[in-house]
């Protein structure tokens, strides 16, 4: 009997080791630089906050940590929608101003692992910028920085929440350099094809409501041929 | 015993990292896809959206009843002309298989925009431009700028239509949005 208990305690320390290696190893440290940071492009910045309570509309399947807003937003309860997150939201440029309306559809990815630091989200933005046109971005997202540094912290916290300042870069493909692919649909941006990269700034976490005060960042970046005004 | 203990800590390790590597973290649930083929080959699929149960947004200024309840449409001059909404998506089946936005909007430089993004969870997601003047039979139609994952290597055509619900019963939905997507491979990427 000793010896099935000392394997037992084995096992459960070496299934630890495992945990705390994947928890702690440094070489999966978060981006912080954008692989945009170094274009000669013209860039757009767009921002928005990443809490449900700011956006337009925010939904889920109603069972998450962050309740859906409004509350009586129709939830994404079926089956095949049930990991899926909808945010409508407004856009600003650097200079907080109005920019445009984004929609994001974020679905959990099937190739998430947690052995390779992967927790893996496609998403697609849909934005629409008056007097600019139209975008479609996207992106494979990697939370496991986010998850690591600011979720799990807050759920050891004997206060149930996360509170400093966090900066990393969520995108993490589908192009090369772990950048998202833009398409531009119309006005200045039609027949636009680049790249873009998003980022999230969090500054407090509740494990209750989800985050409380983070924004997003979405950098985009433009060619030199598509800054101009159609000319179709 | 103490063999026993560091043979239980590599059998530890060995099936935690079995577990974690093999075990899906994330299990999308998949209704089968109903698609037909036509005589050139494009997969031709059509969905619906019944109208109002699955919008969950329309995102428009002056609205006298948001939808849904609570939402502040933002009052910004830059945005009086945007007209955004949110859907559930159905397949043939009526079985709920996705979801969707569509913004209309008009701008001096852009002209007049309309658009579709379908996103479906466990396929992937397509971006489409809509012809702003409807055809005959009240069809109008798009070309499908962008597909993603299961879409990626299509191109193609999509339709929608608004078709009113004729069957005066009280629990229907007043009419449905139906979109019907005509896709084929990209040459040679079959």
């Amino acid at each position: 009997m000793k010896y099935v208990i000392s394997l037992l305690a084995g096992m459960f320390v070496g299934a630890c080791a495992v945990l705390a290696l994947l928890y702690y190893n440094p070489v999966t440290s978060r981006s912080t630089l954008s692989p945009l940071s170094v274009t000669d492009n013209e860039l757009i910045n767009l921002n928005y906050s990443a809490v449900a309570q700011d956006a337009l509309v925010y939904t889920n399947d109603g069972e998450s940590y962050m309740d859906p807003h409004p509350a009586k937003v129709l939830q994404l309860w079926e089956k095949p929608i049930r990991h899926t997150r909808a945010l409508a939201t407004v856009l600003t440029d650097g200079r907080n101003q109005v920019a445009g309306i984004g929609i994001k559809f974020s679905s959990d990815s099937e190739l998430t692992n947690i052995l390779n630091s992967s927790v893996l989200v496609n998403s697609v933005w849909h934005i629409y910028l008056p007097e600019s046109g139209s975008l479609f971005i996207e992106q494979v997202e990697n939370h496991w920085g986010y998850m690591r540094e600011v979720v799990v912290p807050a759920r050891w916290s004997s206060g149930d929440n996360w509170r400093g300042r966090w900066h990393g870069n969520i995108t993490s493909g589908p192009g090369a350099l772990g950048i998202a692919n833009v398409v531009g649909g119309s006005g200045k941006f039609r027949g636009l094809e680049a790249g873009a990269v998003e980022s999230l700034s969090a500054r407090a976490y509740s494990v209750e409501r989800g985050p409380v005060a983070m924004t997003g960042q979405l950098t985009i970046e433009l060619s030199k041929e598509q800054t101009g005004p159609e000319t179709e | 015993m103490f063999k026993s203990f560091l043979a239980g800590i590599f059998l530890g390790i060995v099936a935690c990292a079995a577990v974690l590597n093999y075990v899906p973290v994330v299990d999308q649930y998949r209704e089968v896809s109903m698609i037909t083929v036509s005589q050139n080959g494009a997969n031709i699929e059509t969905f619906h959206i019944n109208v109002p149960m699955d919008r969950i947004m329309i995102g428009a200024p002056g609205q006298g009843t948001p939808l849904p309840v609570g939402l502040e449409w933002p009052s910004d001059a830059e945005l009086a002309t945007i007209r955004a909404e949110l859907f559930k998506i159905r397949n043939e089946k009526n079985a709920v298989i996705g979801v969707a936005s569509r913004i209309a909007a008009s701008d001096t430089l852009a002209g007049d925009v309309i658009e579709w993004v379908l996103h479906l969870p466990a396929r992937g997601s397509v971006y489409v431009s809509m012809h702003v003047s409807p055809a005959d039979g009240g069809y109008r139609f798009g070309d499908m700028r962008r597909g993603t994952r299961e879409f990626g290597s299509l191109q193609g055509r999509v339709t929608e239509r608004w078709v009113a619900n004729t069957t005066g019963s009280e629990d229907a939905p007043a009419g449905r949005i139906e979109l019907q997507t005509s896709l084929a491979a990209v040459r040679g990427e079959l």
